[in-house]
Order: structure tokens, then sequence, then C-alpha cells
């Protein structure tokens, strides 16, 4: 018993077909659309790949182009087809072509599903890969002499400036490091030596952040350095202060940005996916209740249209004696493959009759 | 002897009548790109409405806005009569409106030349304009706490950081200003009282710069404060530090943000003059070349079409004498004025 089989008189054929073609045409603005938005997230992506540890992130962006030039493909194909159904002496061409195509097509449109689960997915590693880049970003803020590092600081400076935010997790991560060069610390002053002589590692730590951690907002002008010591500045309290500096960690930042951004690009996805199903079920339909034209003397009889000819079930039963008997070909085993070859002959042939439909 | 003259069949007025039916579309859309260009420009200004006097004129992206307005409206209207041309019947209704309107095409493209040339000398009445404004804004950069002045602070930060620039001419304008409020600033203790007592105003100067002339290219931290003191600083000599801050001035580098804004409007505002100046001319053409038909019953027969019906010379002094004869008008020495008028024209 066919799964969901819909009746179609000739009428009801040409308008499908019409419908067909431009809803094509609407499957293959969209997959353009989804190959520019796969393009504008690998830009971003790569636009901060300095502060990023791993690529992984970057399959999202990749599988989206991938999908989107598929789906043109696909699209102009299936436009083709619709415009050669309403001229039956022309459909029949296609007959072989189109079982292939559903299943490469199908294959994409998962893949679109696909993309927008990994965008989700991957969120704790692309989170993971920014804590791990930020860190390294921010131990070599201070390297502006070292081939290869000397624009770490002019990133960190900028990106810190454009997403409002100070460190990795909040503004006390710059204590932790030397963030000034050793070429601009005087080694024979006092506080100098006290505060090398301070830590493990004999490094130039303090209270103070760079400039591009201050906030505009504040109403006072910024205070970056002793920013632990109430006493040194008039009027300050450092639990209290709110404004002075950006509160926000850059982690946190880029995180929310790109998940806006993935937010934006999946809900797009997703109907761009139901489109692309509409358009494949649609196919299917007029394949299906063309085919029954076929041969005949009237074009205008009523036919059927239906997704499969069997149940789910059988069809998929069938289709796993195919492979085996495909299978079992291949591996060339005479006796058997003979036996068997001539008791599945029979069965064989009906099935070949039925699924080149 | 016509200017430009050219023969006509019915092919050719056609063509032209396409051509230029097409033309009008695209003129359509120059007056909206010209409409939406005054509307960014507008926004521009008022987004740092702030930072320049208070009597800043809108008059050129006002104009702006209202010419293209204007040429989306000649522009529809002229591709309706290019329409109607191939059919006669229904171009003669238009017949008696096609000189006026040709007329009001030549005024509006003067106009339109006019607005691009005004485009390019704004330049000057706006730098004086940023120079007040921003000598205002730095002023009142420490009253945060100034209902209607709170935001100052935050606008200034935020321009210098965008455009890359400190200060009015450079840096050393905010050392002549106190950028400090008084609300932080501890009165008991003796630097603050050294400083208030060393100036005329009571003003709390310092040699030291907001955070937001910092340059981020810099290899090293930020030197923002005693910064003329090249004894604070290890490995600091300020007449040769370049990358420390911003070395040019809001000034300038508003000043020439504007002007190649306005620089770039000015030459897209011509190019579309010279479109306006092209499809005026194709519909004289094809006004001429309809009113000339040999025979006026046959669509098919040929005609010519010209630009001018005299040369330059006489067509102006055509026009001197009939607004001549227009300013003696009532009198009664028509009779000779007349014959006059009648014999040139």
């Amino acid at each position: 018993m066919t799964l969901l089989k819909i009746k179609f008189s000739f009428q009801r054929r040409v308008r499908l077909a019409q419908g067909l073609w431009l809803l094509s045409w609407v499957a293959m603005v969209s997959g353009a659309i989804t190959v520019a938005t796969g393009v504008f997230l690998k830009t971003e992506l790569v636009r901060r790949a300095e502060v990023m540890h791993s690529n992984d992130i970057h399959i999202v962006p990749n599988l989206l182009m991938l999908v989107g030039l598929a789906s043109v493909g696909i699209n102009i194909f299936a436009g083709k087809v619709c415009q050669d159904s309403l001229d039956a002496t022309r459909f029949p061409r296609w007959k072989n072509v189109l079982i292939p195509y559903f299943c490469i097509s199908l294959f994409f449109t998962f893949l679109l599903l696909v993309s927008v689960i990994l965008s989700y997915a991957l969120q704790p590693s692309l989170e993971e890969s920014l804590k791990l880049g930020l860190k390294n970003g921010i131990r070599f803020y201070k390297d502006t002499d070292t081939p290869g590092r000397c624009f770490q600081k002019e990133t960190i400076d900028h990106l810190q400036i454009e997403f409002h935010c100070c460190g990795n997790t909040n503004y006390k991560d710059w204590f932790e490091v030397q963030w000034i060069n050793n070429r601009y610390l005087d080694f024979t002053s006092k506080e100098v030596k006290d505060r090398v002589r301070s830590n493990v590692d004999g490094r130039y730590l303090l209270d103070g952040v760079p400039f591009s951690c201050c906030n505009p907002a504040s109403p006072r002008p910024c205070i970056q350095y002793q920013l632990l010591d109430n006493a040194a500045h008039y009027n300050y309290e450092h639990q209290s202060e709110e404004l002075n500096l950006y509160n926000r960690g850059c982690r946190q930042a880029l995180v929310n940005y790109y998940m806006s951004l993935m937010n934006t690009i999946g809900s797009a996805v997703l109907s761009v996916f139901l489109i692309q199903m509409t358009v494949l079920v649609s196919l299917r339909y007029l394949q299906t209740s063309m085919q029954a034209v076929e041969g005949q003397e009237n074009m205008e009889i009523e036919t059927e249209g239906y997704i499969l000819e069997k149940g789910v079930k059988e069809t998929f039963k069938e289709f796993q004696e195919k492979v085996k008997n495909f299978y079992k070909q291949v591996q060339g085993d005479v006796s058997p493959a003979d036996e068997e070859a001539a008791g599945d002959a029979a069965p064989a042939e009906e099935k070949e009759a039925t699924p080149t439909s | 002897m016509a200017l430009l003259k050219v023969k006509f069949d019915l092919k050719k007025r056609v063509k032209l009548a396409q051509m230029l039916w097409l033309m009008y579309w695209f003129s359509i859309i120059a007056g909206v790109l010209v409409l939406s260009l005054g509307l960014f420009f507008k926004i521009e200004l008022r987004k740092r409405s702030e930072l320049m006097d208070n009597n800043e004129s809108h008059f050129v992206p006002n104009l702006l806005i209202g010419v293209g307005l204007l040429a989306c409206g000649i522009n529809a209207f002229g591709g309706k009569i290019c329409y109607d041309s191939l059919d006669s019947s229904k171009f003669s209704k238009w017949k008696t409106i096609m000189k006026p309107f040709l007329i009001c095409c030549l005024l509006f493209n003067v106009l339109l030349f006019f607005t691009a040339l005004l485009c390019f000398t704004m330049r000057i009445p706006l730098q004086f304009t940023l120079a007040e404004g921003l000598k205002n804004g730095m002023k009142f950069y420490k009253d945060t706490d100034v209902p209607g002045r709170c935001y100052m602070k935050r606008t200034l930060d935020l321009m210098q950081m965008e455009f890359r620039c400190c200060g009015n001419n450079n840096y050393k304008d905010w050392f002549e200003i106190q950028w400090t409020s008084n609300r932080y600033l501890d009165f008991s203790s003796k630097e603050v009282k050294d400083r208030i007592s060393s100036n005329v105003d009571g003003q709390y100067l310092l040699d030291g710069v907001p955070f937001s002339c910092c340059n981020p290219s810099s290899p090293r931290p930020c030197i923002q404060h005693q910064m003329t003191n090249n004894s604070a600083h290890y490995s600091y000599d300020h007449h040769n530090e370049e990358l420390n801050i911003w070395k040019r001035g809001c000034r300038d580098a508003l000043v020439s943000y504007y002007g190649g804004l306005m620089n770039t409007i000015g030459v897209l505002v011509l190019l579309v003059t010279i479109l306006e100046v092209g499809v005026m001319v194709g519909l004289q053409y094809v006004n001429t070349s309809l009113s000339t038909l040999v025979n006026p019953e046959d669509p098919e027969s040929e005609s010519e079409g010209w630009i001018l019906e005299k040369t330059v010379k006489e067509t102006f002094t055509d026009i001197m004498a009939k607004m001549k004869a227009m300013g003696k008008g009532n009198q009664v020495e028509e009779g000779a004025e007349g014959q006059a008028v009648a014999t040139v024209s």
C-alpha cells in the first residue's frame, strides 16, 4: 500500500508543474542566500582567527557553502525537469536519472539540518578555543618586538575596544600576566625590583589594565593603574565601581556575538530546508503521476501520485535485498551465487520492475 | 538653420522612444539615489551635531533630498510622455505641455548643477562650524554631572577612538582645559592646590590627555599623564614619540571625512546631471520629430528632429525680444512691436 497517495487530474498536474517551477526558482535563490551566509560567517570567524586556538567551528560555514552550492544545482535541475514534465514526449528521458537524483538531494538537504545542529553542538568547542586563544593573546600582549607576535597587542586592544570587554573572564586576568614589555621597565628602580622579586617567575605584575579596557561611559577619567588600592584615588572604591572599566570578559562577549550570528543563520537555514523539502516532495509527486501517463494514448487522464510505491518498511526491505544481491555478485562466489541467483531471479525481476518507477 | 538636425523615419523614432523610456527608468533610480544620499548625509550631520556649532546649516542635505524627489517626479512624467509618444493619438494630448515641460527640465538641470557645486564648496563653512563645536565640546568634557552635557565625554571619547584623532588641532589642546570633573579632585591634597593656584582661572590643568587619545599600535602601554616630563617614564622622549597617542587633530579628521563624503556626493550629482541633460535632449528630439511629420496623417512618414529650431544666437535674440515685448505688453505701440516680433519668430 502506497505512501501518501494523491489523485491528480490533468489540470492539477499542470498546476503542480507550474507551481513547482516557480518554487524551484525561489529555492535556488534561497540556496544562493545559504552560500552567502556561509561566506559571511567564515569571514567573521577568520577575522578573529588570532584569538581562536582551534578551527573546529569552521566546519559550519564550510558545510553551509557546500550545501548552498549543491542546493542551487539541485533546484536548477528540478526546474528543468518541471519544464519538461508538461511535454509527455520529453519527460521519459529523465526516468533513469530521477531516483539517484532524489537520493543525492535528500542527502544534501539532510546536511542542512546537520549544519544547524552542529552550530549549536560546537558551542563548547568554540568557547574552549576562545579561552585558549585569548589566554595566549594576553600572554603575548607585551611581545611587540617578537616577530610573529608583534601585532598581538594591537589585535587585543582593538578587540577589547570593539566588543566592550576586558580580559579573558574579567579584568583581573590582566593582573596575572606581565603585559608591559621589559624594554620599558627601569630595572634599576626599587619599585620594579620589588615587583619582579615578589613572584616565582620574576615577572613584573601589577594591579593595572591596558587603556583599551576603559569604558568611555564612565563619568570620571579612566583609572587603569592601582585598581585595588582605594587610597590611591580620590573618592574611589574598587568594589562598587561599575562604569570605570568594561565588566564583561572577552570570551563571553565573543561567544555571545557568534551565537547570536548562528541563531539568525540557523533560523534562515531551517526555512531553506523547508523550502527544499517541499520542492523535492512536489517533484516526487510530479514524477510518479507523470509515470502513469507514459505510454497512454490520452495525456489528459487522471493518475495517482505517491511518495513511495510500497510502505516504508517494505521499501526498506527491498532495498536491503538489492544491496545484498549486489554485494554477492561483486564477491563472485560461484555456486552459492548461482543457486541464489536462480532462486532470486524471479523475485528479483519483480523487484527490478517496481523500483524503476 | 536648426541646431543638430537629424532625419527620422518610423523605425528610428520608435527606437529613440524605447531607448529614452529605458533611460528615464535609470533616471528615476538616479533620483532615488540622490534622495538617499541626501538622507544619509543628513543623518551623518545629525550624528555629530553635538560637536558642531549651534547654527550648523542643513541646507545642502535638504536641497539634495528636495532635488531627488523632484527628479523622481519629473522623470516619471517624462517617461509617461515617452511611452505615449509611440501612439500618436495619446501623444496629441501632451503636445501643448511639451514646451513648458522642457523648459522646466532645463531649469531643473541648472538646479542640479548648482547643487553639485554647493556640495563641493560646503567644506569651508563646515570647517568653521567644527572648530567652534569641538572647542566647546572639549570644554564640557568634564561636565558629566550637568544635565544636557553629561554625554559630551562619551561622545568625544567615542569620536576620538573612531576617527583616530586627539584634541582640536592636536593633543596639546587638552593641556589648556580642565578635563577632570571637580568631584574627583581631592582639594585637600598639595598637588591639586598647586595646580589650581598656578593659573588665573583656578583650573586643574595638567600635561595629560584622556585615554581615548591612545594609539593601540604603540609597542608600549599608553602614556597619558606627565607627557612632557621625560624623566617620569623610562626610555621616553616626548619629542620623538610618534606612536604613543594619535597625532592628528579631530577637526582635520572630521573635515577630511565630511569633505570626502561631500566630494563623492558632488561627483555623483554631476553624473546624474549629465544623465538628466541627456534625457532632456532625447525628449526634445522626440517632440520635434513628432511635430514635423511630412504627412501628418501617415504615422510612417519621415520627419526631422532638432535641439533648437534656430541657432543659439538667433534663439537668444528671440527670447530677449519676447521678454522686451512682454515688458511693454499693455502699451499701444504694439503695432510696430507686433510686426517686428512676427517677422523674427
